[in-house]
């Protein structure tokens, strides 16, 4: 271990259990100044329970913490502040109601006084430039508006924002998962330079390919334990996948030859804003993609196909099955917080599971407990309640909830934000067994790799479809390229 | 992602949020000229310097109550208390402060200390403000029956005179609800202060993470809710000069509508001061003299306040939906 | 001990406690004189406040922001419909229930109307609806006394074993009302509503659908408690049903229902109910001024629910 006085922050034997739950079974850690460290790991592995302690908003059962050679007693978040480690969580921490500018006042509360305002939006403005050039953002715009690219650029901008608190370590969880590839590489490059400046920084992605790209030093976790940590340059994805404890498989397989484009149309869909013919179709068994920047219009496509089969038409989309859709978004769209894992899973089945008029509890449980096997989800008693299960876990109690009903078209949000890469190769192939079996999936994916599963892509930019590749047409640039196309007046 | 925004709606023009944001602004503004205009096409003479000062005498105390629920909405609870401790506090101020004035004072300070506690009550047991103040305003109501049993009382001399001022051009009713929104707006929408209480209604974790006390916020917004509401009692003493239990009854509701009315929202931290004014006085004077000069009777004007509270809502529906349309 | 912690943890186990700690109170008071006559008339009272409870349960638990006010004026209302109706005649009385029930549904449906025609917020809207109910009321009945058929009347009163006959219909009823909240799927659909509206419509919940029904079956609750005060007064009035405004809130709170929506029960209805209609009896028993009655009763609402705590942080 490096000396005490050069290290940022340090953990000794750090410990924290969640009653039965051990979280973390004996972390040692260390970030040197000046260096970006990647952590990866498996949801429940331990990488959020970690940095909820470095930041101060969690505290360890046994270990200690040691801030700039100190060693920390009563660590808090204000202290943690203080001490100049700030961070940026997966769940975003604006106020919507607030401006940008009053969201960067909350954060610093030496902002105040008169010019209050001014002072705030330069701070937050300049910072938006320096990271994010051409991003569009006006410090006096209400962040409940912004779209949630946006809300995300101002949070780590904020981070990095520098009034009375010193800057020394920023812990980024998930930073690009509402990013599109452009501002991926924006932040990534600007980590990559802030390092360079002396700044410290903790980089948690589930895209391996980004912790390849920007970590100095990657630190595997397993199980609540560091099971491996070098200098980035000596890990490769295979490598990394095989510390973090998955079956080696690649993440985009190529599926069998068999084209599907002769079977029945189930959808049909013209975005509204659409000027020109294009529509995207959807045939019995295909898996579609959509594609493009984040927030180009392919949810408002879902939503609006979701809806005309919850009968409210709308003028150009047609659907000709029952539909259920996967929520990206679980806190806000998809998980029941008050239900055990068993009812939400079954929520949309239930007319299935009665016995003459009641819902009968048997075949409730029969239910659940047939998908938790087919989709493999983690827990020791399904009636425990849902969010005691991990982000991925929750993630495949939605995916069951929609493939266990009797949807034969199954829409998807982005559903694997924030998911790690064991669930995602567990859940492509359950989508690829049930697309076999005839279901339509529509995808939409603000992860170009995971196209590699479709059957055909259709491009969105601004509301309206600007491309329709097939898979042997496929290639990561020519997405991007029609993603940035401006289309046809 | 949520379907909340996305780049095509809004994000490069935020100009369609902007106008839908100042018509929903101006709504309680253009309420109150409809209002206006009505009772100048049923009545002129009422448009004139003692028409209006008679007719919005009691439009203070309604709009220093709406205030006070609006702070407690800031923060995403709700006071169903207000009427009553209205009541309560008009009762000690035609007593206790006028025939012993200290003590009445302590009273009332201990009043505004009891709202604060409240709040904090509500925040470290995460109770339900909704039965919390159901159940205080038993409390409240009981203790203005004890003081005062039967209407009676006087109120100060000095609270009448105030109230009574007549300023030069300007009805003082007019002259009061500009200054009161004035001082409200600048406080909770231009202060730095006044964004972490209102970011506490938007997002309480996230502001908790950034250091600040939740519970010394939801004290301060409870307490200046007491605050104002013992100013409402107050200045309802003023005007009608005696005391009665029962008097601020009608204020819950009223207050709850004219913050509505007034374009705040009932979660989210989205409130706005001048709106809030505006509503209170576009419904004291629909619910006071609108409908008498309309000569509505007696038995359907509750009937009329209520249409009275659809017709506005629903026009700032109407007003929202065709902006997001757009 | 497995049973004991169960009750301990089931939400509705301290609206119970509560109720038989105010009659311990009472009976210590009075020396155990007419015990059998309090408990009796607890019964008879307190199924007032259930009816509208489960009707308002069923509202408060689709979410926050979702409350019915227009209670007092629709029992106001109902009360005077339904005797209008029977016309002091028995063999009316199945139709007098009937208009009373419509009467109810009506006004249901006319407050759903206001929310989700006009988006207006659901305290507003049955707010608003209240006066006008109100003011209809007032009209319709002239303020005149009516009275009930004494057939009814007697109804209302009847007692089996110093238990009243009423209490027992209206304990099966909250008992199916029970199974339909959590073994039929309206009631599993209202709770999916109120834990996240968003997430029940996306899971295919006709969101819109079950807050028709439950505004609809609240406001009919509401009119069959017109109707059952009136007979049990003896006399329908506009005033009838003022003190279940939040009486009916109240019992849904203190029962166990979280106002965050997404967590109901019945038998806290039925516990609260009493421990409500304990609570003044002991009060009245005491002696004690209508001013001090209602600091007491508000101070101890205050207190149950301090005691009973909020909801623990999910996340």
């Amino acid at each position: 271990m490096a000396a005490s006085g050069v290290n940022v922050v340090e953990l000794n034997g750090v410990e924290r259990h969640f009653g039965a739950v051990r979280a973390l079974d004996g972390v040692d850690l260390f970030i040197a100044r000046g260096e970006c460290v990647g952590l990866v790991g498996h949801n429940g592995a331990g990488k959020s329970t970690l940095i909820h302690i470095i930041a101060g908003t969690g505290s360890p059962d046994h270990g200690g913490i040691i801030v700039n050679g100190a060693r920390q007693t009563e660590y808090s978040v204000l202290k943690a502040q203080a001490l100049g480690v700030r961070c940026v969580f997966q769940e975003l921490s604006l106020a919507p109601n607030l401006t940008v500018a009053e969201n960067t006042r909350v954060s610093h509360s030496s902002i105040s006084g008169i010019g209050w305002r001014r002072k705030a939006a330069q701070l937050i403005g300049d910072k938006l430039n320096e990271i994010f050039p051409g991003h569009g953002i006006d410090p006096a715009d209400v962040v409940g508006d912004l779209p949630i690219g946006q809300r995300q650029m101002v949070e780590v901008a904020r981070a990095f924002t520098v009034t009375r608190d010193p800057l020394q370590l920023v812990i980024l969880d998930e930073p690009t998962s509402s990013l599109d590839a452009h501002r991926a590489a924006q932040l990534l490059a600007f980590v990559k330079r802030a390092t360079a400046q002396g700044v410290s920084c903790i980089l948690i992605s589930h895209l391996l390919g980004e912790i390849l790209g920007t970590a100095d030093r990657i630190v595997v976790m397993r199980d609540g334990k560091v099971v491996t940590a070098d200098q980035a340059t000596a890990f490769d994805r295979d490598g990394l996948v095989a510390a973090m404890g998955s079956v080696q498989q690649t993440v985009a397989e190529d599926r069998s030859g068999v084209t599907h484009a002769t079977g029945p149309i189930q959808v049909r869909a013209r975005p509204s804003r659409q000027p020109d013919d294009q529509e995207l179709i959807a045939r019995e068994g295909e898996i579609i993609g959509l594609a493009g920047l984040a927030g180009h219009g392919q949810t408002r496509l879902l939503l609006d196909i979701f809806g005309v089969a919850m009968s409210s038409p709308k003028a150009g989309v047609e659907v000709t099955a029952p539909v259920a859709l996967v929520a990206g978004d679980r806190q806000t769209d998809g998980v029941f917080p008050l239900w055990p894992i068993v009812e939400n899973i079954t929520v949309r089945s239930l007319r299935r599971l009665r016995q003459g008029a009641l819902i009968s509890a048997e075949k409730e449980m029969a239910f659940a407990r047939d998908w938790q096997q087919r989709i493999g989800i983690r827990t020791p008693d399904l009636h425990n309640n849902i969010l005691s299960l991990s982000g991925g876990n929750q993630q495949k109690v939605l995916f069951a909830r929609a493939l266990g009903s009797d949807a034969r078209i199954i829409l998807m949000d982005d559903p694997m934000r924030g998911v790690d890469v064991g669930t995602k190769i567990e859940v492509y192939e359950l989508i690829r067994r049930e697309a076999a079996g005839g279901r339509t999936f529509l995808w939409y994916t603000t992860e170009t790799e995971e196209l590699g599963n479709c059957d055909r892509v259709y491009v969105f930019r601004n509301g309206r479809v600007v491309a329709n590749l097939r898979r042997d047409e496929l290639t990561e640039e020519r997405v991007i390229q029609s993603s940035f196309a401006e289309p046809a007046p | 992602m949520t379907a909340v925004a996305e780049v095509g709606q809004r994000g490069s023009s935020r100009q369609p949020q902007g106008i839908t944001r100042l018509l929903r602004a101006l709504l309680p503004a253009l309420s109150l000229a409809l209002v206006l205009i009505g009772i100048a096409w049923l009545n002129p003479r009422a448009i004139s310097y003692f028409g209006f000062n008679l007719m919005l005498n009691l439009a203070i105390p309604i709009a220093l109550a709406t205030i006070a629920q609006m702070f407690v909405i800031t923060i995403n609870e709700l006071d169903l208390s207000i009427g009553p401790f209205v009541g309560f506090v008009g009762c000690i101020t035609a007593t206790w402060l006028n025939d012993q004035p200290l003590v009445g004072a302590v009273v009332l300070v201990a009043c505004i200390g009891a709202y604060a506690g409240l709040g904090a009550l509500i925040h470290v047991r995460r109770l339900p403000s909704i039965v919390v103040t159901l159940g205080m305003s038993f409390v409240w109501q009981g203790l203005a029956i004890l003081v005062l049993p039967k209407p009676g009382g006087k109120a100060p001399g000095w609270l009448l005179s105030f109230m009574g001022m007549q300023p030069a051009l300007v009805p003082f009713p007019i002259v009061a609800a500009v200054v009161l929104a004035l001082v409200v707006h600048f406080g909770l929408m231009r202060t730095s202060y006044g964004a972490v209480l209102r970011g506490a209604g938007g997002n309480a974790q996230a502001i908790g993470r950034a250091g600040w006390s939740i519970l010394k916020i939801k004290m301060v917004m409870f307490g200046l809710a007491g605050l104002f509401g013992v100013l409402s009692g107050l200045a309802l003493i003023g005007t009608t000069t005696s005391g009665d239990a029962n008097i601020g009854n009608g204020y819950t509701l009223l207050s709850i509508a004219g913050v509505i009315l007034g374009g705040g929202e009932f979660v989210g931290g989205r409130v706005s001061p001048v709106g809030a004014v505006l509503g209170a006085l576009t419904l004291a004077l629909a619910a006071n003299s609108l409908l008498s000069f309309m000569h509505i009777p007696p038995d359907w004007q509750y009937a009329a306040y209520g249409l009275i509270l659809i017709i506005v809502l629903a026009a700032r529906t109407l007003i929202s939906r065709r902006e997001g349309r757009s | 001990m497995k049973l004991i912690e169960a009750l301990a943890r089931s939400p509705w186990i301290w609206s119970f406690a509560g109720a038989l700690l105010v009659l311990i109170a009472t009976i210590a008071f009075t020396g155990g004189a007419g015990t059998g006559g309090i408990v009796t008339a607890a019964l008879s009272l307190a199924i007032f406040s259930v009816v509208v409870g489960v009707g308002q349960m069923f509202v408060i638990a689709l979410g926050p922001g979702n409350v019915d006010l227009s209670l007092p004026a629709n029992i106001g209302l109902a009360s005077a419909v339904a005797m209008k109706t029977m016309g002091d005649s028995d063999a009316m009385v199945a139709v007098g229930l009937a208009a009373a029930l419509g009467s109810g549904l009506a006004v249901g449906v006319a407050n759903y109307g206001l929310i989700r025609l006009l988006r207006i917020p659901p305290i507003i809207a049955t707010l608003s609806s209240s006066f006008i109910i109100l003011s209809i009321d007032i009209s319709y009945g002239r303020g005149l006394q009516i009275k009930p058929p004494d057939g009814f009347a007697n109804f209302t009163n009847i007692q089996l074993l110093g238990i009243p006959v009423l209490a027992i219909v209206v304990l099966l009823f909250t008992i199916v009302m029970g199974v339909v909240l959590h073994k039929v799927i309206y009631g599993r659909s209202v709770l999916a509503i109120g834990q996240n509206m968003r997430a029940a419509w996306l899971a295919g919940i006709r969101v819109e659908r079950i807050r028709f029904y439950t505004y609809a079956l609240c406001g009919a609750l509401g009119g069959l408690d017109g109707a059952l005060l009136a007979g049990y007064f003896r006399g329908a009035s506009v005033d009838i049903g003022n003190e279940y405004l939040l009486t009916s809130i109240a019992v849904v709170v203190i029962g166990g229902t979280s106002v965050a929506g997404g967590k109901a029960n019945v038998p806290g209805i039925w516990g609260a109910s009493l421990f409500l209609v304990l609570l003044l009896t002991m009060l009245n028993t005491f002696g004690v001024s209508p001013g001090l009655r209602l600091v007491l009763t508000g101070l101890i609402i205050v207190a149950v629910i301090t005691a009973a705590g909020g909801e623990k942080a999910a996340r």
